[in-house]
């Protein structure tokens, strides 16, 4: 199986990270020998398997709806690279993003 | 043997019957620092300020006549992905390079609670995605006890800390071994718990299903003792087990008669170093010589787990990583960009190093329209098989044993090819997989000197008989006193 | 051709929890930009959310009065994708196993009974708000992030535009009576997005599914779903495709009529990749949980509808308008209990008559909430038993009435306040009708002589004499017994 480089383009653009075409390429090789060696698992027949998404058998962790206090909004806003005084800034949105 | 070599518990007794002042010890290991970090490179961020203020505030609480926890006044060190208030949080990538956390992890929380004096933040693979903390985006971590080599990771910069007597006890995190690798390349004690054992709130989120904190340590007495204070319970963790916590010291020095030791045939498969499977096998000779009862046993998906490990980890990462975008905090781009898309592409691409962007590569393809059912939901199934060995392998065993990595500590650069990176976890993944708690301890070294660790797994919360086999076979092998010769000479004499 | 218009409708609807829904800030609306926000709301590095147990139960309880099958086993969900408001760029979601799905709603149109399914009902947290600045930015404030959001999808079952807003409003009208959500859609705590397309039944042919956007009334709601049933039937009658878009909706102004035109739609598809959520475990609605949930639902509109009807004697189009809001209902139910006089029946007319007249143009007029009304439903019990024994005309008891409603006084109050003289004392009325009738022979006798019809302006100057505080019908009956007519 080997990734064609829109799909690779495409999973990027899905990860929000820019590449070159360059880097892509690079990418590709590098998905290309790490996919075959997920191909093992295909030998697994898993047809009636359940799958597992965590190891602990736990269920119903709830908690009471009492609110508390929140934080400081400057402690909030303290690691924004781009504020003001009372949100976060960035790049005009457009409504119909 | 200097007071920075020493153990937590040793230290802890001189300390209570006031023989050290914690300030005392904290200028040791401060000194220590300074001596050695310049060669080892172990911290992002040394908190020595805040070391001295938590150490004078230990010895004037003890000096008041209170009754402190056992761990009062030793230096830990803290891996660089446990938000704390008072330093940095990096995970050792640019995208956080000046984030200070408005919250202490859980774990930070109880330590400092405990009267910890913390050392600093220790350096990582990013993101904890790595074994050799060569994917820091600051600077390599050498291993103690060779400067050329790496000393395993993810929590290479708390395993080197220790180790070097830059530290007492450290705090590490283990997604696919990254405690335990480099405990064994350190010749340190590394106990990945159970998952559900340790709270993660506060630790930056690389593999959620995967993810526990657990200690890295001199010996396993100091590993029970700093579990003794991780563990529990913890309302802001969901996955966090609602369950007792038993004294982890109470078994120690309880003999292993009759104890049954499986050993896992497949975990010795081709590739593993000769002078590791030799020192492993030798070490469970002596766990059998103290009575306990070894067999053979089997686990044959766990040749699957690798695969598995890497989709699950990945697609999981994928999405927790997608909340650095430069918007609440974290590096963004300074180019000019046409809109958001941009904005987020440019800041991720400049800030995460080459394996994080790969992983995010590999977890959203397999998660991405058209190949969940063949990635992310594979490998789920698999792990039920991979769960469903290990459940028969603890009706038939109480422990299980074999090598932690297959191979010796490697040299910088040894394994620039990822996927040959990626089999140096081998050993240790399927743990995680099915949320075991496992150990690593030294077991010998090799002809060169290099360290050589063997794990012992157990069942779900098993911690207790976990840590009395390890204390056995420790305390009759005896290389856990041994120190890294990185310049026993210099700093820190107290 | 034969065409037929296909709608199903999304909803979100805020849920009335006072916390978050993973984490303990508070979610007053009304705080200041990102001052109910902690690091969990903000996605810091390293938090983990904790399920709202509350949100949890609310959702049930919305499935239970959707006629929903409630599941046994339920996750939540990640549902990955990038937006400034959504600070993990994930929305923790569900997708496989949604807490309720498969249940129905019926709905009224135009005296037809329709039954609309719901495919699911789920959990979700709400988003951020964004601002627009002069510049060439935009604001975040992260308050609203993580408010518990309800998903309530219904099967494309609705034929128009008026069966989309019937569904709407009664779908609104549960939320409201089990106490789930405000419904307030201006402030978009209930919002909705229609699927709107049309077929051809004999053909089969489709057109591509137009999902609307930016619909914050019943209003905008019915006139998009028709522009759009319109535009699509045009565009299938000249045998045009109709792509499958998301559209928003203009609402009409001076320059034009409302209509919807496409949303940029991005290149990217979206690919939401989801997976289960690591960070939370699962919910198991056990039968014991479950009864809990089912003893705390309060009675449906509809039972309530019906109960009317059976109770107080109410012809269903009554029934229907006192039972519109749950307030309402209850209001009407305590002024009735609150009467002393005569049938239940007869007390449960009069206070209907005054609810749907009098009180219903006050609030029209103030944009009140019965709820918030001073006048408490005895105090109306004691002003229409005022007027029922003769002692208050009708035109004095809506002056009465309209103070009662400001001010919340008791009827007699105001009455001795306003110096109303109550013409209560039948002697007194007797004797000026004695007046009138002595002061007016001419017309007297043209009554008696058979011109009933003059009668009225006797009883006219009796009101006139008694400054219109008298009851006519007492005053009819008077002059008629003086008269022996
Ligand atoms: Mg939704
Ligand atoms: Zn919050």
């Amino acid at each position: 199986m080997r990734l064609s480089l829109d799909e690779v383009r495409h999973v990027a653009r899905l990860g929000r990270l820019a590449m070159t075409d360059q880097q892509c390429e690079a990418m590709r090789d590098q998905l290309d020998s790490i996919l075959a060696h997920f191909e093992a698992l295909q030998e697994l027949d898993t047809d009636d398997v359940e799958p597992t998404s965590h190891s602990l058998d736990m269920a119903n962790v709830y908690r009471d709806d009492e609110p508390a206090p929140s934080f400081d909004r400057d402690r909030i806003l303290a690691n924004a690279p781009k504020r003001d005084d009372e949100c976060f800034r960035v790049p005009l949105i457009m409504e119909e993003d | 043997m200097e007071l920075f070599h020493r153990t937590a518990h040793e230290l802890a007794e001189l300390l209570r019957r006031k023989e050290l002042s914690a300030v005392e010890l904290c200028d040791a290991v401060l000194g220590r620092i300074e001596a050695v970090e310049p060669r080892v490179r172990a911290y992002v961020t040394v908190m020595a300020d805040v070391a001295r203020e938590q150490a004078k505030a230990v010895d004037a609480r003890r000096a008041a006549g209170e009754d402190l926890p056992p761990l009062a006044g030793i230096p830990l060190a803290v891996k660089d992905n446990m938000c704390t208030v008072d330093a940095p949080t990096t995970c050792s990538s640019k995208v956080l390079e000046h984030f200070v956390a408005p919250y202490d992890a859980t774990v930070v929380a109880r330590a400092r609670q405990a009267g910890c004096v913390f050392t600093g933040k220790t350096n990582l693979d990013e993101f904890a995605m790595g074994s050799s903390t060569e994917n820091s985006a600051f600077f390599t971590t050498c291993n103690p006890w060779d400067l050329e080599r790496a000393p395993g990771g993810s929590s290479g910069g708390s395993a080197a800390a220790t180790a070097a007597g830059e530290a007492i006890i450290a705090l590490g995190s283990d997604t696919g071994g990254s405690i335990r690798q480099p405990a064994s390349f350190c010749s340190l004690v590394g106990l990945k718990p159970t998952y559900g054992r340790v709270s993660r709130y506060g630790l930056v989120a690389f593999a959620s299903s995967l993810d526990q904190i657990g200690p890295l340590t001199k010996d396993v007495r100091d590993t029970a003792l700093l579990m003794n204070l991780l563990a529990g319970h913890d309302p802001m963790d969901s996955t966090s087990a609602d369950r007792p916590v038993p004294d982890l010291t109470e078994l120690l020095g309880r003999d292993i008669r009759g104890i049954r030791i499986g050993v896992p045939k497949e975990f010795f498969a081709e590739g593993t170093d000769p002078e590791v499977a030799n020192a492993v096998h030798a070490a469970i000779r002596q766990l059998e010589s103290l009575g306990a009862i070894v067999g053979e046993a089997s686990t044959p998906t766990v040749s699957y787990g690798l695969p598995t490990y890497y989709i699950i980890a990945p697609s999981e990462a994928s999405s927790n990583l997608a909340r650095f975008d430069g918007v609440r905090y974290g590096h963004r781009t300074s180019k000019p960009v046409a809109d958001n898309v941009e904005l987020y592409e440019q800041s991720r691409a400049e800030s995460f190093g080459p394996e994080v962007q790969r992983r995010i590569m590999i977890g959203t393809y397999a998660l991405s329209a058209g190949y969940y059912d063949a990635y992310y939901l594979k490998a789920q199934k698999v792990r039920t098989l991979l769960k469903r060995d290990f459940d028969k392998v603890f009706e038939q065993f109480d422990i299980i044993a074999w090598p932690t990595s297959p191979c010796l500590p490697f040299r910088f650069g040894e394994r620039g090819d990822p996927l040959s990176m990626y089999m140096a976890d081998v050993c240790t993944i399927p743990v995680n997989m099915v949320g075991i708690p496992a150990v690593s301890l030294p077991c010998g070294f090799s002809s060169g000197g290099l360290p050589i660790g063997i794990q012992l797994g157990a069942s779900y919360f098993e911690e207790p008989k976990l840590l009395q086999v390890a204390y056995a076979y420790e305390q009759s092998a005896g290389f856990h006193a041994r120190r890294a010769p990185l310049g026993a000479s210099c700093g820190g004499e107290a | 051709m034969a065409l037929e218009a296909i709608i199903g409708l999304e909803v979100h609807a805020q849920l009335l929890t006072r916390s978050k829904m993973f984490c303990r800030c508070s979610t007053d609306p009304s705080a200041g930009p990102n001052t109910v926000v902690c690091p969990i709301c903000t996605a810091m590095p390293g938090v983990l959310p904790v399920i709202n147990r509350r949100a949890v139960e609310l959702v049930v309880r919305t499935g239970l009065a959707l006629n929903c099958s409630i599941a046994s086993h339920s996750i939540f969900a990640r549902k990955n994708y990038w937006y400034p408001d959504l600070p993990k760029n994930y929305q923790i979601s569900q997708y496989e196993l949604p807490l309720c799905r498969d249940g129905y709603l019926d709905i009224d149109v135009n005296g037809q009974k329709r039954r609309i399914r719901i495919r699911r009902v789920h959990l979700e947290e709400d988003t951020g708000k964004l601002y627009h600045t002069a510049g060439n930015e935009s604001r975040i404030d992260f308050n609203r992030c993580g408010v518990p959001l309800m998903e309530i999808v219904s099967e494309p079952d609705m034929r128009s535009a008026d069966e989309a807003r019937e569904y709407l409003v009664a779908l609104r009208q549960v939320l409201r009576y089990i106490g789930v959500c405000t419904g307030n859609m201006e402030e978009g705590s209930f919002r909705c997005e229609p699927n709107v397309n049309v077929r051809d039944t004999e053909s089969g042919a489709k057109t591509g599914i137009s999902e609307l956007k930016n619909l914050n009334s019943f209003r905008a709601v019915h006139q998009s779903v028709d522009f759009e049933i319109a535009r699509h039937t045009r565009l299938l009658q000249r045998g045009e495709t109709v792509p499958r878009q998301t559209r928003r909706w203009h609402p009409s102004d001076e320059s034009r009529g409302g209509y919807t035109d496409v949303m940029r739609s991005k290149e990217e598809a979206h690919d939401y990749r989801y997976f289960p959520e690591p960070d939370l475990v699962p919910m198991r609605i056990g039968d014991d949980w479950l009864s809990e949930i089912r003893a705390g639902m309060p009675e449906l509109p509809q039972q309530k509808r019906e109960r009317f009807v059976s109770q107080y004697a109410l012809t269903p189009y009554d029934a229907g308008v006192l039972t519109q809001s749950l307030e309402f209902a209850q209001y009407f139910e305590a002024a009735v209990a609150a009467c002393r006089a005569g049938q239940v029946a007869e007390a449960a007319k009069r206070v209907s008559k005054w609810l749907q007249g009098e009180m219903s143009r006050l609030l029209n007029e103030t944009g009140q909430d019965i709820a918030d009304v001073p006048a408490r439903p005895e105090h109306v019990a004691e002003l229409l038993e005022l007027v029922e024994e003769g002692k208050l005309t009708g035109t004095i008891a809506k002056e009465v009435f309209e103070e009662m409603f400001r001010t919340g006084k008791p009827a007699p109050q105001i009455v001795s306040e306003r110096g109303i003289e109550v013409v209560g004392d039948a002697s007194e009325l007797e004797r000026i009708v004695d007046q009138v009738l002595a002061d007016h022979a001419e017309v007297v006798a043209k009554v008696k002589s058979g011109k009933t019809q003059s009668k009225g302006f006797l009883v006219g100057q009796v009101m006139k004499a008694t400054r219109g505080q008298a009851v006519p019908q007492i005053v009819n009956d008077i002059i008629d017994r003086r008269l022996g007519v």
